[in-house]
């Protein structure tokens, strides 16, 4: 056993988790544990850019990224943390660059912007130039450049460090983690006036997802067993570009730099649903075109798949803007994009829910918003909610910098005013029991049936177009996986380096996600976002303007609503 | 189609030397080497240990020698390999167990050229301009995904503990030759030392073992001349 005290720990070295640890390195005692060793994280496999209205190639306006903002996540989203997004994108994404992020230039020396779905100048009015990109490998610089700082910085890192479990005092507040530290076996409690949550999402409960092997939900999964509401989890984003049966994502930037997608018949569908955005309308809607056209026949070769279209483009900009992502065809498939469609289908892509927070980052346990001390959380992890039922392209990554920078600086505040709250009686009690389980079962269900069958079942009925029968048969399924899971064994007994015990663990993590999402789903009867159900195909304000809050209890699952804040926008027809 | 994984296995709770074992599995042409891994841990043998994340290239976990090559697992595909595949863990950096080896002294080569932009001058409002032709000097570095294939391709890092290595020279070559920066003159001098530059005998395994197409070797070229004639 190992026990360290810090200020604060933060859990999750990716773009939130970093943004967050460089406000307060140097200024108070910190740990970052992750996982993986940070430049591993999924932020590096972010694509197509990071908007932020700096109208460096055609007139822009933080209110009109905004109103993209509110109106792409179908109103659910709380607008006044939509103006925080919106506004302080610009200021992140000029520190971004004076860290020394690699941005592509205009030939004035500027950041260069290009096109997103979703994202118009003038309120709606036709596509504007608002992604500050690198290549199609924006995300990639911007885990390496927060890195970099992080060693500029000194930040302490826990590389390899596997969160276990969230620490809370009797009377509620937060006081730290455990973790194992993979190479040893060794667990760790790691004592703390405040935690940071930056774990990811979970895109790996369903069978297609762009989503890392490691984006299992941990970090959402841990605190819900504890009793803190998840927010949302029904809003779950289909990307429609994922390479065809592998999942691996084709950034919207191929779209946004003129990329077309062709039926089975060789026809641009888009602009037959979204007249004026065409293939750069919102993902939720683009993803529900594909569907459309397959159920009807026209998918390739009578096949779940459409074509993504490159080939009128000029391989100059193919080269100099899409290079990766290009590559990712040649070597998955055998295709070349400068003269050959490529096969695509929708993929499982960003957790719109999460946990619950305010625009400091402080986790929030009820629908008046009553804020867990010392519980921060920020990036696909959490739920603020700027995303509402469907998340903009880019503006994942404006989120991490944006909302990572505001929790690390109040929990640079909060730390300085608290003192350090007792741990609870024996803290790796309940992490230890579960590893012992694990560990010394011999015999029993097998961790990759379970999750397969889970994968299957999630992307089979609660993936994209959603109904009841199929939701209430998900939720039996789940119930039954979960059933099994708790007489899982593994074939690794070892301390050292274990990742057969870890990806049981992880599994367990997923099942609580997926539980949450058909929760969700069941509960909310109408369309919206991300969201479609084919029983309630119409959005439905009167009864549906709110957020859902999830709480997990010994008595079973519990659900509330929570108003949504709307300041200017009022709620309209979603219409492209 | 079927095929033989032939895997270098160490474990160090039970085993005092690694030894080879072999698994016969059934794959797709199409299908990584990652996927066969999956496929064996998931179905044999759950103790086979490697490190593995983004399943498609760019997050540098699951490099190791693939049949003799440093590669990453998530990259290749079977259907590149023939019907046996010999997997090993990168030369050069002691052994955890099976493939995973220890990264402590990758990283710590790395961290010691000083990998962060350095420029004390505040800007003024807005970004620090670059134009595109400065851009696109250090724009081939900016790729590296820190997987450490070609570090431990090198023969030479092999035998000298004490060489900082190809990444770390790469990760040097972003910095000197990005226009915003005012480090170079500190990193030339980390580098102009016998763990530097110096102890590459321009050999190109490195420039072989990038998955990411960096030309790794001409970065280094690039390094040594900026030592030599003091120009950037
Ligand atoms: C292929 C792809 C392309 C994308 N492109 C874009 C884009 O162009 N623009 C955009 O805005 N968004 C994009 N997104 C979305 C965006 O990249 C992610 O939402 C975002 O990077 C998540 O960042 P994060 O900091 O929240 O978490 P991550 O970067 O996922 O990091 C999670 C961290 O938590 C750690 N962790 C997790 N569990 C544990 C545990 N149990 N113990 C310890 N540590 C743990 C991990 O090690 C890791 O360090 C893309 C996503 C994908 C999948
Ligand atoms: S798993 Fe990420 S590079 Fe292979």
């Amino acid at each position: 056993m190992a026990y360290h005290r810090f200020d604060a720990v933060i859990v999750g070295a990716g773009g939130a988790g970093l943004m967050a640890a460089i406000q307060l390195a140097g200024k108070a005692n910190i740990a970052v544990v992750s996982k993986l060793y940070p430049p591993r994280s999924h932020t590096g496999a972010a694509q197509g850019g990071i908007s932020a209205a700096l109208g460096n190639t055609e007139e822009d306006h933080w209110q009109w990224h905004m109103f993209d903002t509110v109106k792409g996540g179908d109103y659910l989203v709380d607008q006044d943390a939509a103006a925080v997004l919106s506004r302080e994108a610009i200021d992140a994404v000029l520190e971004l660059e004076h860290m020394g992020l690699p941005f592509n230039r205009t030939p004035e020396g500027r950041i260069d912007q290009r096109r997103f779905g979703g994202h118009t100048r003038n309120y709606g009015e036709g596509p504007v130039r608002r992604a500050c990109f690198a290549a199609d490998r924006t995300g990639h610089m911007i885990i390496q450049t927060l890195y970099q700082q992080g060693i500029k910085h000194n930040v302490n890192f826990f590389d390899e460090h596997h969160m276990l479990d969230i620490l809370f005092t009797e009377d509620g507040q937060c006081c730290g983690v455990v973790t194992l530290e993979i190479k040893t076996g060794e667990i760790h409690t790691i004592h703390a006036k405040a935690v940071l949550i930056a774990s990811g999402g979970f895109g790996r409960v369903f069978k297609i997802t762009s989503n890392a092997m490691a984006g299992t939900g941990d970090g959402v999964a841990l605190p819900y067993r504890r009793g803190v509401p998840l927010m949302d989890m029904e809003f779950y984003q289909f990307h429609p570009t994922g390479i065809y049966k592998l999942g691996i994502l084709l950034s919207e930037a191929a779209r946004g730099e003129g990329g077309i997608l062709r039926n089975g018949n060789g026809e641009a569908f888009a602009e037959r649903y979204a007249p004026t955005l065409k293939d750069l309308a919102p993902r939720d809607m683009v993803s529900r075109f594909i569907y459309q056209e397959v159920k009807e026949g026209r998918g390739v070769e009578g096949k779940d798949y459409v074509h993504l279209d490159l080939t009128h483009l000029s391989p100059e900009v193919i080269d100099a803007k899409l290079p990766d992502i290009t590559d990712f065809a040649r070597t998955y498939l055998g295709v070349e994009p400068k003269t050959e469609l490529v096969p695509i289908q929708p993929t499982a892509h960003y957790a719109m829910g999460g946990l619950p927070t305010d625009v400091e980052g402080r986790v929030i346990r009820d629908p008046q918003s009553t804020v867990i001390p010392g519980f921060y959380s920020a990036g696909e992890a959490a739920c603020v909610s700027v995303h509402g039922a469907n998340r903009l392209g880019t503006n994942s990554l404006v989120d991490l910098v944006v909302f990572g920078r505001r929790a690390g600086r109040h929990m640079l505040q909060f730390i300085s005013e608290a003192t350090l709250p007792p741990l609870p009686r024996d803290p790796e009690f309940t992490a230890r029991g579960e590893l012992a389980n694990l560990l010394e079962r011999t015999n029993g269900e097998n961790v990759a049936d379970i999750r397969r069958e889970m994968q299957a079942v999630m992307m089979d009925k609660v993936s994209v177009v959603r109904e009841s029968q199929g939701l209430r048969e998900a939720r039996e399924s789940i119930s039954q996986l979960r059933q099994a899971y708790r007489h899982v064994a593994i074939d690794d007994h070892g301390t050292q380096f274990n990742t057969d015990l870890l990806e049981a663990h992880e599994l367990g993590c997923m099942l609580d996600c997926a539980e949450a999402i058909v929760e969700g789903a069941l509960a909310r009867e109408e369309s919206r976002g991300a969201h479609y159900r084919d029983d309630f195909q119409k959005r439905d304000d009167a009864n549906w303007l709110a957020h859902t809050l999830i709480y997990k209890s010994s008595g079973g699952l519990r659900m509330e609503k929570k108003p949504v804040t709307i300041t200017e926008f009022e709620p309209k027809e979603r219409k492209y | 189609m079927e095929v033989t994984l032939r895997i270098k296995r160490y474990n160090p709770d039970s085993d005092v030397k690694p030894h080879f074992e072999e698994y016969a599995v059934n794959v797709e042409p199409t299908d990584r080497v990652l996927d066969a891994l999956n496929e064996i841990k998931w179905h044999h043998d759950g103790t086979l240990t490697y490190r593995r994340s983004c399943a498609h290239g760019v997050c540098g976990s699951d490099a190791m020698r693939i049949n003799g090559r440093n590669r990453l697992a998530c990259k290749i595909l079977m259907r590149e390999l023939g019907k046996k595949i010999t997997l090993e863990p990168l030369i050069g950096f002691k052994v955890i167990k099976d493939l995973v080896v220890d990264m402590d002294q990758f990283f710590a080569s790395y961290k010691s050229v000083k990998p962060y932009l350095i420029a004390e001058d505040a800007p003024s409002a807005g970004e620090r301009l670059q134009s595109p032709e400065d851009r696109e000097r250090y724009d081939d570095t900016t790729k590296c995904i820190l997987c450490a294939a070609c570090t431990t391709a090198c023969p030479i890092t092999w035998t000298s503990e004490e060489f900082v290595g190809p990444a770390a020279i790469v990760n040097a070559h972003r910095f000197i030759f990005d226009s915003r920066d005012q480090g170079t003159a500190d990193r030339l001098r980390i580098l102009n030392t016998r763990s530097g530059v110096w102890r590459c005998r321009t050999i190109f395994n490195c420039t072989d073992a990038c998955p990411r197409g960096i030309e790794v070797t001409r970065a280094i070229e690039q390094v040594k001349r900026a030592l030599l004639y003091e120009q950037i």
